[in-house]
Formats: structure tokens, sequence, C-alpha cells
């Protein structure tokens, strides 16, 4: 049984952000994470690798060079191999590009699940496993709390507004799993130093078969801007209990609040 | 003596702060209030496997370089101090086996030292004996294959929670201290071994300091370290090394008081400015910067060159210890002149820094006595020391 969950190198949420000219996130700029969220799924792969549903864990990132540390990084934290697509063609590589790439990689490395975290903590798109599903024509599992292995089927428990669905499909299929199958793991020591010694392979777009001409990305960014400003906040201070409630029911008054 | 740090170090620094950060910094004043333990926190390092970095790796060890371990010490320190202590003293206590144990009696127990299973405390210093470490009393009396442990230890790091402790005592009283005293590996599961009594202290609460009482406790001769009469040596050659721990420790806590004062600074708000705008706060944070970074340099040369197994070494980790000691000290009395009233109160965590740092300036040899180490290197470079040691007996 192989599993290969598919990660991506994103700059830290606490980093400042710039980007380049033509609104390309400039990561030299930014401290560079795995995508939180895909943490999620390297633990749930982990839990299976140890409850002994999964014999081999892979890692499949696509990215510039610097993601392979995100690899190693995931490495650490167990897992076997590591695989790194790079390609210069592949800089600003919109949704659907990424996920006819990463198909293509899949198809290579064949795993049995494909598993993803919910969704990129920079993007947020949510579609690539979506999409990746789609291009290699396999069932996908989404957003589940829980991924299990039985057999030749792989069932996902997921969470719903009065309890949770379960789902299965038979494999091969694509998962992905959300911030509630548990706390990811620290590295451990040995962990890092066992990292350095496990395969990490780097594939180019003709590793995988694809020309760069195929890979022209359909979405365009227009524009990139900050989130507006939050209006000042007002302090009511250095006024007794008294005139203190008294200001704050005239502000909530004049908002219709009260 | 050159020393450079790696891309290894710096990712080992990472991967530390980030733990310390997430898991051991939130729990620091907890740990301060109640005084208890960590146990949380010690399974959680035994398992990065942060408690085995000293040890080889074929006793399940991680064997980092010395900067490396004053790297881990540095970064938990910087988060809480008592934590810190877990590795610290896993070392500390486990020095006499690594330099002086046997090959049976470190592959019979390092490797539950390595792992974090069992702890392990150094049993050297005696209510009457502190830094005139000769004049210890408790005694060790031949009995058939092994030997009868009698008498008290105080001020123990971790003595009433180890698992074993590394003791101290006179097998020949009248040779005297130096020349009298041996070193023991006790199980503190052993009849007769007894923890009746923890100190209150002013800071590192939440590690236990105790006291020790030995009552006939049965030692077999295979935990003798070394040959009768080596205690005194090997507990030199222990504290020679393991206080740059403490020098490490001391980097870190000087380091969590200079952020913590950076951010307060720029937060607060006085005369309608930021106040670390004010020069006068500036020139009090770069005084604590650049007196910790020197202090946390020192720190690094002095475990190269530990490393290197350089003969001069108690010059180079008694000066880190005694220049980081100070520091943390210095550093963390001015982080509470910094944040002003708000650094004096519990609810921030300066006030606790500066309690922790000062048992820095006291434990593995007081600062006076990293002096006298200091000097006594000094005399010896200069051809000018005297035939004997000096007069003030022989300081750990």
């Amino acid at each position: 049984m192989k599993l290969v969950v598919c990660l991506k190198q994103v700059p830290a949420t606490t980093a400042e952000k710039r980007y380049t000219a033509d609104f390309r996130l400039d990561r030299r700029s930014a401290e560079a994470v795995i995508n939180p969220l895909d943490e999620y799924a390297i633990e749930q792969a982990l839990r299976l690798q140890e409850a002994g549903a999964v014999d081999t864990i892979g890692y499949l990132s696509m990215g510039p060079e610097q993601a392979s540390e995100a690899l190693r990084r995931a490495l650490a934290m167990g897992g076997d191999e590591a695989t790194l697509v790079t390609d210069d063609a592949l800089a600003g590589a919109d949704v659907w590009v990424t996920a006819r790439v990463l198909a293509a990689a899949l198809d290579k490395l064949a795993p049995d699940v494909a598993l993803m975290g919910m969704a990129s903590d920079d993007a947020r798109g949510s579609l690539i496993p979506g999409a990746v599903a789609a291009i290699r024509g396999v069932p996908l599992l989404s957003y589940g709390s829980e991924l299990r292995i039985d057999g030749d089927v792989a069932r996902i428990r997921r969470l719903t507004a009065t309890g949770h669905d379960v789902l299965e499909a038979p494999m091969p299929l694509v998962a992905s799993v959300t911030d509630q199958v548990g706390e990811p793991r620290y590295a451990s020591l040995k962990g890092i130093m066992a990292a350095k010694r496990k395969p990490l392979d780097t594939w180019s777009l003709a590793d995988l078969g694809l020309a760069s001409e195929e890979l022209a990305s359909r979405s365009r960014v227009i524009e990139v801007r900050p989130p507006p400003a939050k209006a000042a906040t007002e302090r009511i201070e250095n006024v007794s209990a008294d005139e203190a409630a008294v200001k704050l029911a005239d502000w909530l008054a004049a908002r219709k609040l009260l | 003596m050159t020393y450079r740090l790696t891309p290894e170090h710096d990712e080992l620094r990472a991967v530390v702060r980030e733990l310390a950060e997430e898991r051991i910094a939130p729990r620091a004043a907890e740990i301060d209030e109640s005084r208890e333990f960590p146990w949380d926190l010690k399974d959680l390092l035994a398992r990065q496997d942060l408690l085995g970095t000293c040890f080889e790796e074929r006793y399940g060890g991680t064997a980092l370089d010395g900067i490396g371990q004053s790297i881990v010490a540095e970064e938990i320190a910087r988060a809480d101090a008592t934590t810190s202590l877990i590795p610290i003293v896993q070392k500390l206590g486990s020095l006499p086996i690594t330099l002086a144990g046997s090959e049976e009696q470190k592959s019979r127990y390092i490797p539950r030292l390595a792992s974090g299973e069992w702890l392990v405390a150094f049993g050297l210093t005696e209510a009457a004996a502190g830094s005139d470490v000769a004049s210890n009393r408790m005694r060790a009396r031949r009995d058939g294959g092994g030997y009868r442990l009698n008498g008290s230890k105080r001020f123990i790091t971790h003595g009433s929670i180890a698992n074993l402790v590394t003791v101290f005592a006179l097998t020949d009283p009248e040779a005297g201290g130096r020349r009298g005293m041996s070193a023991f590996i006790v199980e503190t599961a052993a009849p007769g071994f007894s923890a009746p009594r923890v100190e209150h202290k002013m800071g590192i609460r939440g590690s236990p300091t105790a006291e020790l009482h030995f009552d006939d406790v049965l030692v077999p001769e295979e935990n003798r370290l070394g040959d009768e009469g080596d205690g005194f040596k090997i507990a030199m050659a222990t504290l020679d090394r393991s206080r740059l721990g403490i020098a490490a420790q001391a980097v870190g806590i000087a380091q969590g008081a200079l952020d913590a004062a950076v951010a307060y600074a720029a937060d607060r708000t006085q005369f309608g400015q930021r106040v670390v705008d004010f020069q006068g706060i500036q020139f009090m944070l770069a005084d604590m910067a650049s007196q910790t970074e020197a202090a946390r340099q020192l720190t690094y040369a002095a475990a190269a060159i530990v490393d290197a197994g350089a003969a001069d070494l108690p010059y180079w980790t008694s000066s880190a210890k005694l220049i980081a000691g100070d520091t943390a000290m210095r550093v963390t009395t001015d982080a509470v002149q910094v944040l002003g009233g708000y650094g004096y109160i519990s609810e921030y965590p300066v006030e606790r820094m500066m309690r922790d740092a000062k048992i820095t300036q006291l434990y593995e040899g007081t600062q006076q006595i990293q002096r006298l180490v200091i000097a006594r290197q000094l005399l010896r470079r200069a051809g000018v020391s005297r035939g004997t040691p000096a007069a003030a007996g022989s300081p750990p």
C-alpha cells in the first residue's frame, strides 16, 4: 500500500509578503514553511503507516528548488521518499497547470492514495484535490476528518452540520483531509538526521513527458492588493465606570445595536 | 581556536525554538507558580530526542557536538529555565559515567538516559561542603562484594525525581576528600535511599532541588566508577564540562528577557511615542543585546574547545559560565527596568527570568569559584603558579 502526500511550500502566515511586477509572490522575501494544512495530511499518513495500513509514504511537491526544504522537513517528520517537480517553465503556474503536473507526477509514482491538505495557506483555492482527481479519472474523497484504509477501499469521515458522513471509494484515489485529523507531530532530532539520508528526487517537465507549450496558465492575476484597513479602534479610557457605561451605550445606540 | 556555526546548527535552533515557543513558553508561568516538575515537557523532550544529545549513537543518543548541545539548552531556557534543566542535568548527572564508566556500566545505564526513560542526578554537594568539595563527609564502607553508603547530600537538582544518582562518598576518610573519595552509580530504588525534602527556591521553581539521605544503601562493586579514590578527579572533570550547560542556560535566559523587553518597548506608548523610540531605552536594549551575544559566542567557543579536548578547557568553560551568568543577571534586571512596573509583576515573564537568572551565578560553582579556576589556569600559563593549588582548596 503506497500513499503519496502532496504538499506545498508557502510563505509563513506571519511573514511580510512582497510581490513581483507581474503579481507573483517574491518567494525570497518571506520565510517558507510547509503549508500548515498539508501538515495534517502528513500526520494522517504517518498514523496510517504506524497502524500498518500503509507500507510506503512518499511526498510530492511542485515548486521552485527551495521547495526541497519543505520536502526534507516532511521527511524529518517521517515517511520514506520525496519527489520535487521543478522547472523554470512552471513559474506562476495556475490551478490548471499545477493540477496537470501533479497528476502526471502521480501517474508516474502510482500511489494507491494521493493525500492532500484541504487548502493551501496562501492561495486558499481548495481546487487542487478535485482537479487532480478529475484529470487522473480517479475518485475523490474530500474534506475528511479521518482517512482509513480497509482492503482495497478507502474511507473518510466528513463532518457535517448534524454529524458526519462516511464516504468510501475504491483505490487508487485522491483524498483530502482537514485539520480535524489530529495535531501534526514535531520532527524529532533523529528524524531530522534520518531525513538527510532519505531519497529526494527532482523531476523536470521533460521527466514527466510534458511539454511547456501544453502548460500555459489559463488564469491571469490582474491585481494584488492588501485587505482593506480596519477602522481605528475606538477606546474608552481614563473615565469613571459610570461615564464609560454611558459612552459605550451611546456608541452602540448610534449604530442601532441597542 | 576557531568555530563555525553550520546549517545543521541553524536548523537545530529553528526546530528547538519552534517547539519551545509553541509548547514550553506557554507553560513557563504555570510551572513557576505551581512549583511542579513538568513531566509532560520531560516526555515531549524525550520524544523529540532532545534528552540524548550528549550521548553516543550506539547508546541511543544523537551525539550532537558541544555547540549543538548549547543551542538546545539555550533555546529551551529562552522559554523556560526550569525546563532547560531537564537536558542540562541529564548531562551533568551522566558525565561521571561518560567520563569514567566502563563499557559495561555505559551500556547498562546510558540507553535509558538517552531515551529519557530514566532521569539522572549529580550527587556531590553536602550541607557543609559546597564550594569546598574536598570537605565532603558522606561515607562508603566496604561490605562484602559492594559498599554501604551512609550520609546526606543537599541541593541535588532532580534528586527527588531521578532514577539514578551519581554519588560521591569517602571510601578512605583518612585520605580526605581529595584522595579518599570515590564515585558510585546509585539506583534510587535501592533500599535506604530517600529524598525527604525539596527546597523552596527563588527561581527555577519547577525543578526539584532535593536533600538526599542514604541509610545503609547497598551499592554493588560494579557500580563504582573508576578506582577507589578517583571520586574527586571525576567530580572536577565533570564540572569542568557540565558548567557549559549553565552558560548556555544563562544565555538563553538573557535572550528571552531581551526579546520580551524589545517586544514590550515596541508596544508601549508613553509621552505620545513608543517607548522603544526613546534613545535611553535603545541604549539599554543595545547593551543587553551585545552582552548576550558576547556571552553566547564565548559559550560556543568554549564548547568547541571542550570538543577538541584542550588541556586548558576549564579556563574556557569557567570564563563562559562567569560571563554568561553575570550577563543573564544583568540583562534580566534591565529587562525588568524596561518594562517598569509591569516588569515587576508576574503578568509578564521578566520577573521570573530575573529570579531564574540568579541561580546561574550560584550553581555548578559560584562565580567566585569560576574566578579561582580561571586564575589558576592564568597563573599556570604565565608560569607563575605555586607548586600546590591555591589556598582556597580545589574549587569545582
